[in-house]
């Protein structure tokens, strides 16, 4: 009888303790908010282009936090579809069929002779990076623009281009080796190992 | 005019992997031939067909990997570890023990890992290991050395041809076991109630043959400080793990000295000073900072103590490293040396996953 | 000589510095272009301050320095200026950057210049602007502005001022003959570094192998008043770079991501203190440097001092190059310089070594084997990083861990790559790194921005939308009102003249809708069937005829039920009067389209008459029939407007029928007969439906109603069809299958609206004169017309893609004929808007029609000029003067012609 006694105390107190432990963790380590939703944002690529089939990247990280795919994001690229993998500890699949894996940067360019002021386009940029009053020639805030190419569907004269963005000096950079091995089988194929291995 | 365009440096030092590894190779010999000397043609062997199998191996592996062949066998790893396995194992040990060692050190601990450099653990005490655990009785037949074998001032070993026929043909004539005895380790382990001193004096193998031991330790040290004086290795690995054991083998001593070992017959005999200069110092798979290597220096030599003494296997090397080797990536990821115009080094992996 | 301190790490490569010491420094030949950069350092480029064709002198100022981080560029030698455009710059990418582009003249011609007199009086300031006139920047490494750095003193306070002599790359002697030759400038322009700084402690620091240069720094020092120390150090590489070399001197680290002037040190090299010399003393701005030319594809290596702006190739043939030996061209170091692609790049302000090497020299690194940490480039690392780390981590994109293993105070010195057993490429692994990890910020700053301005635009749409309802809501109350007070007189209205029972008109409506539909269905697989040439096409066939029968008695029905359920007594004088002001409007047009006509000779003379005259003759009808009527004789009255929605929806038939026929004897369709069959009905029927309409409207009869409802009335319809037509816009835009329905429906309440305005009208409503004509806004009508050929485009590679075989091609081909309709209808509003600015430009004696073609015909001369030019720009670039006044006399005629066209149509 003693014995029992002394074990459900034992296993009282214990409870209480981490009954204790857990509701002081809770108030200590609380997390305000949401933050899955913003960090799936942060990885997003903010475009706001709509291709994932929600109105702009928050939406789809929201999706995504609920349970979508995580392939949806052609702007983004494998990458991103990578990075999200990481984040929600996931498989990372290929993108969606037709996206490319590593999308080029694309800027919108209007083609201002040819625009007739309709005002379309601005209102389907989700950045407001078009400028332009009605009847008056538009043109886009490069720097503003995201690429999305939601600007170019709207347009009825067809005068707006998705053009790569423009590299120069000051964004060059050194690409990564080529691995040492493969350069090697290719030349080894031709029989020409060139300045010979070791 | 078509120059070629390249990243900077533009010299290199002429080295290369191949030559690192040919380097350990000549650090091996005096070891070898010290091996040889004193306990017959089988390490030799053994050695021999270790590398003849692990280039045959290595190739064929390579070849289904579909990389070029001459390139690889040209950085002379395989032939290293085939050396490093073909030492550690006893010298009358049969073909099939030293096939099977290749076999897992080459396959399963090197190239399924993603080949040289992707190996988290030292491929040759990866097999020592499986071998000691799955082969205990070959494993653990050691040969005597030939100062014990009759009269002691001849060079009376088993002869060349005679251990050819041992090794390959599962020939066990009655004779052999004269040869054959337990390391001073062993002889250590197992004696029985005596008291460290009686053991020294009853025990041939560490009354008389212990010399012998300690010829081999100097010659693999002479080896190890030749691949420290040409660079291939730092001296922080060997010198923390051989400091650590003597300091833990001190200190029992000292504090029961009948019990216990002193800490220069820890050091002298075994794996240990292979272990030291040859097999933890392999960098694929140790710590990578020179504090990391330290800790994992001292690791090691803890870890030969606490399973000498108190393990089921009278030698610890392999184990010790191995199990160093699974923390390695943990001691890197807390010994990273502070950069220039940093107050004091990152601590952890910040950034990962 | 004071004891040093020492670095982590470094490498000894062999120092191969004896090749270039063995002559004095020699001055390089003027060449015949200077190719002179505007940008030589990092900072903002400067602005060009002469033009293509000017003559400059030897140290005019080119160019000025835009920024607090820029210099001045100066000529380097006299000559015209004979371009200023992109040319290959030093720079690692190859790439190019503008230059301006001097032809020399040989002559040398200096600029007046002189120096100060006494540096000291001036204000520190002013000797600091000094300073940057003459262009002076940083000789060593990055070329930073030498003036930002002498600022430092400002905001800084200065302890030591370190001048580096280095030089630990293999090869370069630069400094080190500069220092042997020009001791005594080096330490003037040291002296006037100090008297800016005003520093505790100088000291200069050199290597153990130079001691020549040693000795000539030693005599010019104890020569010097300024208490300056020289350390000389064991040579190892890179004791150089700015941060091991503070370390070396002082045993200070700088912080990791600030500058040395932070901890109280200043950096400057020789070359620049010998600069600021020859600038504070003659006056001689930064357009010379010693140039070190080694290699082994050289045979004549040594220094020379070169002009900023020469070119590779003239230096080199100095040197005698051999070409054929050339293999690898460096600019710098061969541990930290790069590789240019070819002789044509000019000497900038930072080109301390041209390095032309062999292949056995510098052979191509092996390819790389795996790395075996063997840790030899942690050994020699001079920032203590863990490279081989760095190295997995940049391989695997890991860029975060790579960014925490303090890759950014990475210094690319290539020690770990030269001692790399495997050879492997490491520096190019942290450039690629590093260069990944600035985009990736350069990007997630942008994506950031981007997400704050969708945040901000969604809240003022919401915002805008709130704002929108709320007036909404406040115009549906207002509505409300309006509606109660109109229910009510309607009531009354309907009370005096309700119909009889209507007939089961809807009922009808909707079967003839269901016939109509079945038929068109049926129709478009008869079509589909024969395209394919499927079998069965005669059953299909039977059934097309039978539908079209049930459809077409399915719509006799319907109009008969709609005649039959026409309020037979009504008077409808208000029609009749509208019908009679409509026709006298028609027949005043003709009048003027003739007279316009006449006076132009243009069009069908006859054609015009015939139709003023019997418009006359219906306008005489018409106000006879509405003088009947108002004088109380009422004619059985008709339903006008229905009758003119049955006539129109006649005349649409007839030309789609008659387009069809069109696209079907075109294809040879062997249906052609029975469709022609089909169009010859129908326009019978549009035949009839005109003539019951036109009698309807002659026996038109008005009567007295209340003004103001029917005005209320009036503006309701039009509200109603505006909304109605600007859904239908959208719907249509959006390929809405429901457009066509809707397109009827717009239709409707046009003719509703119609009916209430003329009611209105009858009933004695003044119409404004500009409301009346109604609007047209040329602008407008060109865009639809623009719009409707681009989605008419659209729709037509849609049916191509179609043909190809994606998609439907029986969708794709109806929406294309339909869009081919919309834009028809649009062309002709554009036509008829056009037509009646011709008369009117007609009218003033100019044709515009003409003029528009002589337009169109200068623009298309125009782009043709442009083609001929830019092709025979490709293929012979020698004549092209003559084309290119060609094109400007077209542009000229055509931008005339525009103008005086814009008179008319603006």
């Amino acid at each position: 009888m003693n014995i029992i006694l002394i074990a459900i105390l034992a296993l009282a107190g214990l409870a209480v303790a981490f009954g204790l432990l857990l509701g002081f963790a809770a108030v200590k380590f609380r997390v305000e908010g949401n933050p899955l939703v913003d960090q799936i944002d942060g990885l997003l690529p903010q475009t706001q282009c709509g291709q994932c089939g929600y109105p702009g990247c928050r939406p789809y990280a929201e999706a995504i936090a609920g349970g979508d795919a995580i392939n949806k994001c052609p702007p983004g690229g494998q990458s991103t579809v990578e990075a999200l993998a990481d984040l929600l500890d996931v498989e990372a699949v290929p993108l969606e069929a037709g996206a490319e894996a590593e999308p080029v940067k694309m800027v919108a360019y209007i083609r201002e002779d040819e625009c007739i002021g309709c005002t379309k386009c601005i209102q389907a940029c989700p950045v407001d990076a078009i400028l332009g009053a009605a009847k008056q020639m538009h043109t886009v805030i490069e720097s503003e623009c995201t690429g999305c190419d939601l600007c170019v569907e709207p347009c009825p004269v067809d005068c707006i281009d998705m053009l790569p963005v423009q590299s120069g000096l000051s964004d060059w950079k050194w690409e990564l080796p080529a691995p040492g091995v493969q350069q090697l089988i290719v030349t080894d194929r031709r029989g020409q190992l060139q300045g010979g291995a070791v | 005019m078509a120059l070629i365009r390249t990243s900077s440096p533009h010299l290199h030092k002429a080295s290369s992997t191949g030559d690192v590894m040919r380097l350990v190779i000549l650090a091996c010999m005096p070891g070898l031939a010290a091996m040889t000397l004193f306990f017959g043609w089988g390490t030799l062997i053994n050695v021999c067909w270790a590398i003849l199998l692990a280039v045959g191996l290595e190739a064929a592996i390579v070849l289904i990997r579909k990389r070029p062949v001459s390139f690889y066998l040209k950085d002379y790893s395989v032939v290293v570890t085939a050396l490093l396995l073909g030492l550690s194992l006893p010298p009358y040990a049969p073909w099939w023990i030293t096939l099977v060692g290749i076999l897992v050190a080459v396959v399963i601990a090197k190239h399924l890992y993603g080949g040289l450099g992707q190996n988290p653990f030292n491929p040759a005490m990866v097999a020592y290991a499986l071998l000691l655990v799955s082969f205990p009785v070959e494993m653990t037949r050691w040969t005597q050395p030939f100062v014990l074998l009759g009269d002691a001032d001849s060079w009376n070993i088993l002869p060349f041809t005679d251990t050819l026929r041992v090794i390959f043909t599962g020939f066990e004539p009655v004779w052999l076991d004269n040869y054959t005895g337990a390391t001073p380790l062993d002889a250590m382990r197992h004696r029985g109630g005596m008291t460290t001193e009686e053991a020294w004096l009853s025990k041939p193998v560490l009354a008389d043959g212990i010399g012998a031991w300690h010829a081999v330790s100097a010659a693999y040290f002479m080896g190890g400080i030749f691949l420290i004086y040409r660079k291939v290795i730092t001296y922080h690995v060997p010198m923390a793990m051989l400091g650590a054991l003597a300091v833990i083998a001190s200190v029992f001593y000292a504090f029961d000295p009948y019990d216990f070992a002193d800490p220069y017959f820890h050091i002298t005999v075994g794996g240990t000073m292979l272990g030291a200069f040859f097999i933890a110092t392999d960098p694929v798979t140790c710590a990578t900072s020179n504090r990391g290597k330290i800790w994992f220096g001292i690791g090691i030599g803890l870890l030969i103590y606490v399973i000498r003494g108190w393990g089921g296997y009278p030698d610890a090397v392999a184990f010790a490293v191995l199990l160093m080797n699974l923390a390695a990536p943990f001691i890197d990821q807390y010994t990273q040396p502070r950069t220039y115009g940093h107050a004091k080094a990152n601590r952890g992996m910040k950034g990962g996953q | 000589m004071r004891t040093h301190f020492a670095f982590h790490g470094g490498v000894h490569p062999p120092e191969n510095k004896k090749q270039s010491t063995g002559l004095a420094i020699q001055i390089a030949p003027v060449p015949e272009t200077l190719v002179i950069p505007l940008s030589q350092h990092i900072g903002a480029p400067a602005e060009p301050v002469v033009r293509v064709g000017d003559r400059v002198l030897k140290g005019q100022i080119i160019a000025e320095a835009v920024g607090r981080i820029s210099v001045n560029v100066h000529a380097s030698s006299s000559g015209v200026v004979e371009a200023i455009e992109p040319r290959p710059i030093p720079h690692t990418s190859g790439m190019e950057a503008p230059c301006v582009v001097i032809r020399t003249d040989g002559l040398d011609e200096w600029i007046d210049h002189k120096g100060l007199d006494d540096y000291r009086r001036l204000k520190k300031a002013d000797l600091i602007d000094y300073i940057r006139e003459h262009g002076i920047a940083g000789m060593g490494g990055a070329g930073f502005p030498t003036d930002v750095k002498l600022h430092l003193g400002d905001d800084h306070i200065v302890n030591t001022l370190i001048l580096n002599a280095m030089e630990c790359e293999p090869y370069i002697t630069a400094d080190d003959m500069l220092i042997r030759e020009r001791a005594e400038e080096i330490v003037s322009g040291i002296e006037i570094m100090a008297h800016l700084l005003k520093p505790h402690h100088i000291i200069i620091g050199t290597e153990d192998n130079k001691p020549q240069a040693l000795r000539a720094l030693e005599k010019a020092v104890r020569a010097s008043q300024l208490d300056i120390d020289i350390i000389s150090v064991p040579t190892v590489y890179p004791s150089g770079g700015e941060k091991q070399l503070i370390k070396l001197m002082t045993g200070i680290e700088v912080p990791s991501g600030r500058i040395p002037a932070d901890i109280g040190i200043v950096c400057q090299n020789v070359g620049t203190a010998k600069a600021i010399h020859d600038a504070v003393h003659h006056g001689i701005p930064l357009i010379s440097r010693v140039v070190t030319l080694t290699g082994l594809a050289l045979q004549h290596p040594h220094n020379m001092e070169a002009r900023i702006g020469t070119p590779f190739e003239t230096l080199l043939g100095a040197a005698e190059v051999i070409e054929s030996a050339l293999y690898r061209l460096v600019m710098g170091g061969p541990m930290m310089g790069f590789t240019v692609p070819h002789d044509q790049i000019p000497v900038i302000k930072t080109t301390n070594c041209i390095l032309a090497a062999t292949i056995e020299e510098m052979p191509p690194a092996p390819p790389a084997n795996p790395c075996i940490r063997c840790g030899m480039c942690e050994q020699v690392c001079p920032a203590e990083l863990l490279p081989q780390q760095l190295h997995w981590f940049a391989k695997g994109k890991e860029f975060e861990k790579a960014k925490n293993h303090n890759l950014f105070d990475c210094i690319e010195c290539g020690a770990c790559s030269y001692v790399c057993p495997s050879n492997i490429p490491l520096v190019q692994y942290y450039r690629f790194a590093k260069a990944e990890i600035r985009a990736e910020e350069a990007e997630q700053r942008k994506a950031d921005h981007a997400r704050k301005r969708f945040e901000a635009r969604q809240e003022r749409l919401e915002r805008e939308q709130a704002e929108k309802e709320l007036r909404r809501k406040q115009r549906a109350e207002e509505a409300a009102k309006m509606q109660a007070v109109k229910q009510d007189k309607l009531q009354r209205h309907a009370e005096v003249s309700e119909t009889a029972a209507e007939p089961d008109a809807k009922a009808l409506k909707t079967a003839a809708a269901v016939a109509r539909t079945k038929l068109k269905k049926a129709q478009q697989a008869l079509k589909s069937a024969q395209d394919k040439g499927l079998e069965g096409i005669e059953a299909l066939q039977a059934t097309v005829t039978e539908l079209e029968q049930k459809a077409a008695a399915a719509q006799a029905a319907l109009e008969q039920a709609e005649k039959g359920a026409q309020p037979a007594a009504q008077l409808d004088s208000k029609q009749l009067k509208t019908a009679a002001a409509v026709a006298r409007t028609k027949l005043k047009q003709a009048e003027k389209a003739l007279q316009q006509a006449q006076d132009s000779g243009e069009g069908d003379l006859t054609e015009l008459q015939a139709k003023v005259t019997e418009l006359t003759a219906k306008a005489a009808q018409a106000q006879t029939a509405f003088e009947a009527a108002e004088s109380g004789v009422a004619p059985a009255a008709v339903d006008i407007a229905g009758l003119k929605e049955a006539m129109d929806s006649a005349a649409v038939k007839v030309e789609k029928a008659r387009q069809a026929l069109a696209d079907s004897e075109a294809n040879g369709s062997p249906a052609v007969e029975k469709m022609r069959a089909g169009v010859e009905k129908l326009e019978q029927k549009y035949q009839s439906a005109k003539s019951d309409f036109e009698v309807a409207n002659q026996q038109g009869q008005s009567n007295g109603v209340d003004l103001e409802a029917l005005k209320a009335d009036m503006e309701q319809a039009s509200d109603k069809v505006k909304k109605a037509e600007a859904a239908l816009q959208t719907a249509r835009e959006n390929g809405s299958p429901a457009a066509d329905k809707m397109a009827a429906g717009v239709d409707k309440l046009k003719g509703k609206y119609e009916e209430a305005r003329q009611a209105w009208l009858a009933a004695g409503g003044v119409e404004a004169v500009a409301e009346a004509k109604v609007e047209v806004d040329p602008k407008a009508l060109k865009q639809q017309v623009s719009i409707m050929r681009t989605k008419l485009k659209k729709a037509q590679t849609a049916v191509e893609a179609a043909e190809a075989g994606e998609g439907d091609l029986d969708l794709a081909a109806s929406e294309f004929e339909r869009l081919t309709a919309l834009y028809e209808d649009a062309k002709q509003a554009w036509d008829a808007y056009e037509a009646e600015q011709n008369d009117k430009a007609a009218a003033q004696g100019i044709d515009l029609k003409q003029l528009k073609i002589d337009a169109a015909l200068a623009r298309a001369a125009v782009t043709k000029a442009e083609r001929a030019l830019d092709k025979a720009r490709e293929t012979q670039p020698d004549d092209l003067d003559g084309m290119e006044e060609a094109l400007l006399a077209a542009r000229q005629k055509a931008e005339q012609l525009n103008q005086t066209l814009s008179r008319f149509t603006d």
